[in-house]
């Protein structure tokens, strides 16, 4: 029997993939009896989602889109740095 | 100004390594044209604020343009290029913050003996998809990310925000595989506890 505990702990290799077949049976028998875990696993899904995407803006500037000024400012920059150890 | 992706085979890397290392202009220019997109795109992800972005690949090609010979071939530019700015960035978000750093103890659940959580979970009501729509709750998110201690936020940015696979990000921040993987768990656990309060209700309630 798994506790709620080691529940938490396997999370990650369960949602991976990664359990031993032994282990995932045993994990997927605690759910059965645990309605709180299995708040707690769609809880945790949720949250891997939300850092995954949260960081892609869809409002943003296409990725890779790199204006002039910045490419400018950086080319600058180095030929201080070059000028100023000759 | 769009960015070639030129693929130079080895000979001509080592090529273009040499005229870098020789302070050749027009190398840096065609370094810079080419990297500078992809480079800036990795910054947006990781620090979500254009202003960071620009300030922290300008210090990447400074770094690069000063460590050049150093370089020693062993990877492609390309990938150099981007461990630098991948450091560069986490890096900017560690400057960032103000208040002191929780203890990652503090953001995971804690259990009874008999092995139930002491504060049972309870179901969110809001979806994703409700967080992802809205810019301010996509910036919230954002916020809590960095409010995770630096270890453990390190491996949340480069495993779920930037994919890379455990190997890569072990060899990047310095640690074992397994120091990854469980980092990357915990990170993720200490991740939903700030989450939680905000996910409870529904919007709209």
């Amino acid at each position: 029997m798994m506790t709620c505990r080691e529940m938490v702990e396997f999370l990650t290799d369960y949602t991976n993939g990664e359990l031993p077949s032994e282990q995932l049976r045993i994990f997927e028998e605690h759910l059965d009896y645990c309605p709180p875990c299995i708040d707690y696993l769609d809880s945790y899904r949720t949250t891997v989602r939300l850092g995954r995407e949260v960081c892609h803006d869809p409002d943003g500037p296409p990725p890779g889109d790199a204006p002039s000024e910045l490419i400018e400012a950086i080319l600058i920059a180095r030929r201080v740095e070059v000028s100023g150890s000759r | 100004m769009t960015t070639t992706n030129a693929v130079r085979d080895a000979r001509e890397e080592a090529e273009f390594v040499g005229r870098l290392r020789a302070g050749d202009d027009g190398a840096y220019e065609t370094l810079v044209g080419e990297q500078v997109g992809r480079m800036l795109a990795v910054a947006r992800r990781i620090l979500g604020n254009e202003e960071d972005a620009h300030d922290v690949v300008q210090d990447a090609f400074l770094s690069a343009f000063r460590a050049i010979d150093r370089f020693e071939g062993g990877s492609r530019l390309s990938t150099w290029l981007h461990r630098i700015v991948v450091n560069a960035a986490l890096m900017k978000i560690r400057t960032r913050k103000r208040r002191p750093e929780t203890s990652i103890e503090d953001l995971l659940p804690t259990f009874l003996e008999d092995g139930h959580q002491e504060l049972s979970p309870v179901e969110w009501k809001k979806t994703a998809h409700e967080v992802l729509e809205s810019r301010e709750t996509r910036a919230m998110v954002r916020g809590l990310i960095d409010e995770l201690p630096e270890l453990y936020r390190n491996v949340l940015i480069l495993r779920d925000i930037e994919d890379m696979d455990t190997k890569e990000t072990a060899e990047l921040l310095e640690v074992t595989p397994n120091a990854v993987k469980i980092r990357l768990h915990r990170a993720r656990i200490a991740l939903r506890t700030l989450l939680d309060p905000h996910m409870r209700e529904g919007t709209g309630e």
